[in-house]
């Protein structure tokens, strides 16, 4: 079981992780338009030497 | 538009650094190729820092540098790439709307996780319990989900906490306070079963509890911003201007937004009036179909009150803006407009009204619960922990989820229908509904005038008067002019303001304008008796001459969707502010029986009243500042996006484009959102008369509240997407 000293304190850390991812990208906006952001990765201007 | 020079400063915010940014309405984006366009069109322009375009909302947000880029050339670059934008202000309520829905998001996405990670360790401990789990790894996984869900629980209920501590103040009780009550029973049973080294912890269940309601929670606020943003954007794509005397001599063009009480305005002849007001220079014929039905022009000079909506026809207005004041037509409107939307308040909305069955029902099977397990002789700690698992077990989960669900299903169907619900809650009162009844004039008639008679007319005369009609700004001449189809004007045409236009063609002389003034009012006077709504208009070539009807158009399917209407049972009326002659001519052209002309507002009020009397709970269809109050007293209503703002305000829902058929629409999506309701909140019923009694027995476990719980979420939810299909009506 001790196993579980570091696991578990692992687990919550992916968790809150994941939170946090979550948080900062509502924040930045990036849920305001969920339908263009669809659309915006058929755009390939982002890719260099075309 | 016009020679005066736009000013756009107050759609206009600061931006960082010194840079401004504007919001403008876009038509037409609907894929990568035109964002793109947009964005690299827009950033290619000198002092222009970033464009971005929000597709889900049909908006492009510019950021420039003021010094070197203006909002004028902004919009003309818009209009050059082929995308013609309309800068707008988000208004204070959208704003407020979406600050809601982000805070939702989160409570969301922060139950979410906490609900993960605490079944993680539930999982663990239901295992554990029918295999090998020591005393010590189950306390310590109790603990541990308690130093989660604790402060996920307090931060992502607050919606609810805040909702229920409101009604509980007023006195009154909605489904946020059982839903609280579950929750802080269930964490606070659960903290101190964990004290006590027991088997059973409820974490997972009150933050899974709060989970679901979220999403309900989240999924009714954003149906309600997204229908905002389409209203607002409709508003902006209107591009409603007025011309405004900035000095004695100066004019500027405003958007109506910016205008004041006290300013003055500039309206020309064939413009739309876009303010209330006073006239206070000038003389013309004003036609205010929109406002209050009335097809024939009124006369206006200095003093008369002109309001919004209504078309200034043959001279330049000089008018002042006034606010509502005592007396004006306006004024009653908004008194006849308040008592009604007052009297209506009292509707209680389903899910508000399941809850007043609800809770008092489940507190008393609690307590119930809690006495008889107490009589039983089980002691008190087992039976209150009895109790609280069937106030947990009966938490309304699929209950939250019931309406709102079915809801964001249905008000997509309508969004497709091209109809924009204002609240989820007009969509439950169409089904009731037995009666409907339309205004006359921009409801059942298209907006804008054409030719009734066209067809019996020479061809070549209705060119010649086409031609003509391109000299004229007279919404006469410029119906005549669209007809036709008209490029050319007629070289060295002239008007002479409330008579017509007369010039040569071919060597004859040529005239379009009153049939008095061009010997025509013998021919008149038959053309009025085929068309008695109609305003005529003469053309004389020569000795050839004609007396051309241009009037309202029904729409192209109003027939059609009366007789669809009528087939389905509806009772359909008729009541315009119109003289009688053109209300019964459009009555019997759609085959309507019962109808009333020359209404004033509080007469129409009067009807749907004794209509209510009846028995009968109306549908009203209108788009007039005169329809407004009766929009806001009918069970529900429905205006076209034409109408005038204040009907528009006082509408339920907006219908876009030409066809009426989406009145019929809704009222079959509105039918079947009700039909899926009703089903969801018996599967909530049924659920519970399952799961009450094995929590009454004592035999609900953590592990059965979990599966009993988002099974019945699921369910309702699968239920609620049957509605994006809307029967035939």
């Amino acid at each position: 079981m001790n196993v579980l000293v570091y696991l578990v304190p692992l687990a919550l850390a992916l968790g809150l992780a994941g939170l946090g991812a979550f948080v900062w990208s509502m924040k930045a906006g990036q849920f305001e338009d969920l339908e263009g952001a669809a659309h915006r990765i058929l755009d390939d201007d982002d890719i260099k030497g075309r | 538009m016009s020679s005066a020079a736009r000013d756009f400063s107050v759609f206009v915010r600061p931006g960082t650094d010194g840079a401004a940014t504007m919001d403008l309405a876009v038509e037409g984006i609907h894929c990568a190729a035109c964002m793109r366009a947009i964005e690299k069109g827009l950033s290619s322009e000198p002092g222009i820092k970033g464009a971005r375009v929000n597709l889900a909302n049909r908006r492009v947000s510019v950021e420039w540098e003021p010094s070197l880029a203006s909002p004028e050339r902004i919009l003309d670059k818009m209009q050059a790439i082929g995308f013609p934008a309309y800068p707008f202000s988000i208004n204070a309520a959208e704003d407020q709307e979406r600050r809601e829905e982000k805070r939702l998001l989160i409570c969301l996405g922060v139950a979410g996780f906490a609900m993960m990670n605490i079944m993680l360790l539930s999982v663990s401990v239901w295992a554990g319990n029918i295999s090998d789990i020591t005393p010590e790894t189950r306390d310590f996984f109790h603990w541990l989900s308690a130093c989660i869900a604790l402060p996920a629980a307090f931060y992502a209920g607050q919606p609810f906490f805040e909702s229920a501590a409101r009604a509980l103040r007023a006195r009154a009780v909605n489904m946020d306070v059982p839903i609280s009550l579950g929750v802080i029973l269930a964490l606070g049973m659960s903290l101190v079963e964990t004290m006590n080294h027991a088997e059973h912890a409820y974490f997972d269940s009150a933050v899974m509890l709060l989970f679901f309601l979220l999403i309900g929670r989240y999924l009714e606020r954003m149906m309600r911003r997204k229908t905002r943003a389409v209203a607002s954007n409709l508003a902006a794509l209107k591009a409603e201007t007025a011309v405004k005397f900035v000095s004695e001599t100066e004019i500027r063009t405003v958007p109506v937004a910016a205008l004041k009480v006290g300013d003055i305005v500039l309206v020309r002849p064939g413009e739309r009036i876009s303010v209330d007001g006073v006239v206070i220079e000038g003389k013309s014929e004003i036609d205010s179909s929109l406002v209050t039905g009335e097809t024939r022009p009124i006369a206006a000079t200095q003093g008369t009150d002109v309001y919004a909506g209504t078309l200034n026809l043959v001279g330049t207005l000089k008018i002042e803006v006034r606010a509502a004041e005592e007396g004006t037509l306006l004024s009653e409107v908004q008194a006849l407009l308040d008592k009604a939307t007052e009297s209506r308040s009292h509707y209680v909305k389903l899910a508000d009204r399941a809850a007043r069955l609800y809770a008092p029902v489940v507190h008393a099977t609690a307590a119930l619960t809690f006495i008889g397990w107490m009589l039983a002789g089980i002691g008190w700690h087992d039976a209150l922990i009895i109790a609280i698992t069937v106030l947990i077990i009966t938490c309304p989960c699929a209950l939250g989820l019931a309406i709102p669900a079915v809801q964001v299903v249905a008000s997509g169907a309508l969004f497709r229908a091209r109809v924009l619900i204002n609240s989820g809650e007009a969509l439950e009162r169409f089904h009731a509904v037995n009666t409907v009844v339309f205004d006359k004039t921009g409801t059942l008639t298209q907006p804008t005038a054409s030719l009734m008679n066209g067809e019996a007319i020479d061809k070549g005369l209705i060119a010649l008067a086409g031609r003509l009609a391109l000299t004229s700004r007279h919404p006469l001449a410029a119906a005549v002019a669209k007809a036709s189809d008209a490029r050319e004007p007629v070289p060295g045409a002239s008007e002479e303001a409330g008579v017509g236009v007369s010039g040569e063609v071919d060597g004859k002389p040529a005239f379009l304008g009153k049939p008095e003034a061009a010997g025509l009012a013998f021919e008149a006077g038959k053309v009025a008796l085929d068309y008695p709504s109609a305003s005529l208009i003469a053309v004389k070539w020569g000795d050839m001459g004609a007396v051309i009807a241009v009037g309202q158009r029904l729409r192209s399917d109003a027939k059609e969707t009366i007789g669809a209407l009528k087939a389905r049972g509806y009772h359909v009326m008729i009541l315009s502010g119109d003289h009688e002659a053109a209300v019964r001519e459009a009555a019997q052209a759609l085959g309507v029986e019962d109808y009333a002309a020359g209404l004033k507002p509080q007469e129409k009020i009067a009807r749907l009243e004794a209509l209510k009397t009846e028995g009968r709970l109306a549908l009203m269809v209108g788009d007039g500042l005169n329809d407004a109050p009766a929009l806001a007293a009918a069970h529900v209503s429905l205006s076209p996006i034409e109408a005038t703002h204040v009907a528009q305000a006082a509408a339920d829902a907006v219908f876009i484009g030409e066809k009426l058929a989406p009145v019929r629409q809704a009222l079959g999506v509105g039918r079947k959102a009700h039909r899926l309701m009703m089903e969801n909140l018996w599967l909530a019923v049924i659920y519970n008369f399952i799961a009450v009694p094995m929590a009454i027995a004592g035999f609900v476990t953590p592990l059965i509240a979990a599966l009993a719980m988002s099974g019945s979420s699921i369910l309702v939810t699968l239920n609620a997407l049957r509605a994006s299909k809307p029967e035939a009506a």
